[in-house]
């Protein structure tokens, strides 16, 4: 049974402050220009109000966009590993919409699952999510046609939903949630019949994905791939503006004998991105690498990690340079005969 | 404007001139995006108005594209200017492509060839507005400290995408310098360096072909004004090698009069 409290919002700054003196460093949307984005702040004044969806998801706090792997040195014939960095300090990240939270399970599945990534692993652990419930949705939403909700609990360590003016109703979710009653306990008061359901944002379930789980495995040769990907341009936009897209490079950088290693955020959008070194690559085209986005996240990722790649959070589509809409796509392949 | 483009694609496609013209269309709410119209009955679905203004040129490069047919594309100025570029760099020849211009003052103009498109680019050299103008005098009258902090801030928020490159029509280089590791140029992570180096890097490569077009700024997905960038080198070439100069920065000449470059 799910622990149900409220808090004020003009609590809020009291409990970033006390999150803060236990040693956390606290994540919350900020507005930059036309952006908002997640960044370190030291209060809740700071938060951005009034926004529908985070222009980068809160994946960043587990999967940075470059990551330092480790520290060598060469000599002539030996490689020596130095200290890798320091251990992440903890992370609150405050503001987080239940789908990017609900995202969260699809990167575990890759990073957690077969093989255990130590670096994830550690921030995965030292990492709290206190998501917000959706009040608005706008056309590029479809959270409830992939599983999820704009009040959904999965993936949050605390879900705050607004129930008035100044009062969230607080779902404390997992012992990490827990821990964040317990720095605080007297801004939290205990919750009585309220119910968040009506004051969530209305989505509508705009396809079957069960169907389009059926259908994709039979559409490989299709040429919707192409109709649908003449227009896309081949950045990596869409997939790094993804909370689930999980795929990465890794970069040496040296100078002289000293090294470091990154893994960076990487792209099936690029050509680069599957070309052997033969100079073969079997995603020749833009339309091969559209197919192997949408394929990915609804067919393959489903068969084998058992998790669907896409939370419906609508980045991809707000963010596309060329008005790529993946609800559309989606939408155009399940009604197709 | 609208009736005579779609009017003008209609023929182009039914008189088999052309077999795809790429053009705006409807988009998502009241965005609007690049259509492929391949059927003269499809040409009603057109757009022209001022929300057109993403560059079209890079499409007619794009593989899928080309392996529709012959292209005409909708050209506004930039998307001109683009052409003539991407001509004088030889990357498609007279016969590929058929122009439906449209003028600064939104008119159609008649360009039967592309030698008329480069007289016409040539006839309309590229100026920055004074409001761009004035965004770059702005920029040069902060100090130094004051415009490093500036672009640090900004290119803090790069995510090396690449939107800006796949956007831009100038940017078709098979192998991007970015890609080329063997020595590694610039540095590739998207930290501080990685990302400073690749904006200069890449306003560098632009410099003297870049049309003005602003789609780098538009495509960017966390809303850093590349424009700027490219914009003070387009003003750093009228000062210095006038207006008329053609692709200055972007060609060698074999009698130059300065020595250093043989």
């Amino acid at each position: 049974m799910t622990d149900k409290k409220t808090i004020k919002k003009s609590s809020l700054d009291d409990l970033f402050k006390k999150m803060m003196a236990d040693g956390k460093r606290v994540l919350a949307p900020v507005r930059k220009g036309e952006t908002v984005l997640f960044q370190e702040v030291d209060g809740y004044s700071a938060v951005a109000a009034d926004y529908v969806q985070t222009t980068l998801s809160a994946k960043e706090a587990l999967l940075p966009r470059c990551e330092e792997m480790m520290r060598f040195t060469t000599a002539q014939s030996t490689v020596s590993l130095e200290e890798g960095p320091a251990k992440p300090s903890p992370v609150v990240v405050f503001g987080v919409r239940p789908c990017d939270a609900r995202s969260i399970a699809v990167v575990n599945a890759v990073y957690l699952k077969d093989y255990n990534d130590a670096l994830y692993k550690e921030k995965s652990d030292s990492t709290t999510i206190i998501a917000v419930s959706c009040a608005k949705s706008d056309e590029y939403c479809f959270c409830t046609s992939v599983g999820g909700s704009p009040g959904s609990t999965e993936g949050s360590d605390i879900l705050l939903t607004l129930i008035d003016g100044d009062t969230y109703l607080a779902e404390i979710l997992t012992d990490k949630g827990k821990a964040v009653v317990s720095i605080a306990p007297a801004l939290f008061a205990a919750a009585g019949s309220e119910v968040k359901e009506k004051h969530l944002a209305d989505v509508p379930v705009q396809f079957d994905l069960g169907a389009l789980e059926k259908k994709l495995p039979g559409a490989f040769d299709g040429a919707v791939w192409i109709t649908q990907s003449l227009r896309c341009i081949g950045c990596g936009t869409c997939s790094y503006v993804c909370p689930a897209c999980t795929c990465f490079d890794i970069q040496d950088e040296t100078d002289g004998t000293r090294g470091m290693r990154f893994r960076c955020w990487d792209s099936c959008g690029f050509g680069q991105f599957t070309l052997h070194t033969s100079g073969h690559n079997p995603r020749e085209v833009q339309s091969q690498r559209w197919r192997q986005r949408i394929m990915h996240k609804f067919s393959y990722q489903p068969d084998q990690l058992q998790v669907v790649g896409c939370v419906g959070c609508g980045r991809c589509s707000r963010a596309c340079p060329v008005d790529m809409n993946i609800l559309q796509h989606i939408k155009d392949i399940v009604e197709a005969r | 404007m609208q009736d005579k483009i779609i009017q003008k694609a209609k023929e182009l496609l039914s008189g088999g001139a052309v077999q795809v013209v790429i053009g705006y269309g409807q988009g998502t709410g009241d965005r609007v995006r690049a259509i492929f119209i391949q059927k003269p009955e499809d040409a009603g679905r057109l757009i022209m108005d001022g929300r057109c203004v993403q560059n079209l040129a890079g499409y007619l490069m794009k593989h899928e594209v080309r392996a529709l047919g012959r292209a005409a594309i909708v050209a506004r100025m930039p998307v001109l200017r683009s052409i003539a570029q991407l001509m004088y760099e030889e990357q498609f020849k007279d016969s590929d492509v058929a122009v439906i211009g449209i003028s600064d003052a939104n008119e159609l103009v008649d360009l039967p060839d592309l030698n008329a498109l480069k007289e016409y680019v040539r006839a309309n050299p590229l100026k920055l507005t004074p409001e761009e103008q004035a965004e770059v005098d702005r920029l040069d009258a902060m100090t130094r400290e004051e415009r490093w902090a500036f672009w640090m801030e900004e290119t803090s928020k790069c995510i090396k995408c690449y939107a800006c490159r796949a956007s831009c029509p100038m940017c078709y280089c098979a192998r991007c310098t970015v890609e080329v590791n063997q020595p590694q140029w610039i540095s590739v992570p998207s930290h501080d360096l990685g990302n400073l180096e690749w904006h200069i890097m890449r306003a560098m490569h632009l410099a003297g072909r870049c049309v003005n077009c602003g789609e780098c700024t538009r495509a960017c997905p966390v809303g850093i004004p590349l424009r700027l960038l490219n914009q003070r080198i387009i003003a750093d070439i009228a000062d210095n090698f006038g207006e008329e100069e053609d692709y200055a920065l972007a060609a060698f000449k074999p009698d130059d009069k300065e020595d250093f470059i043989r």
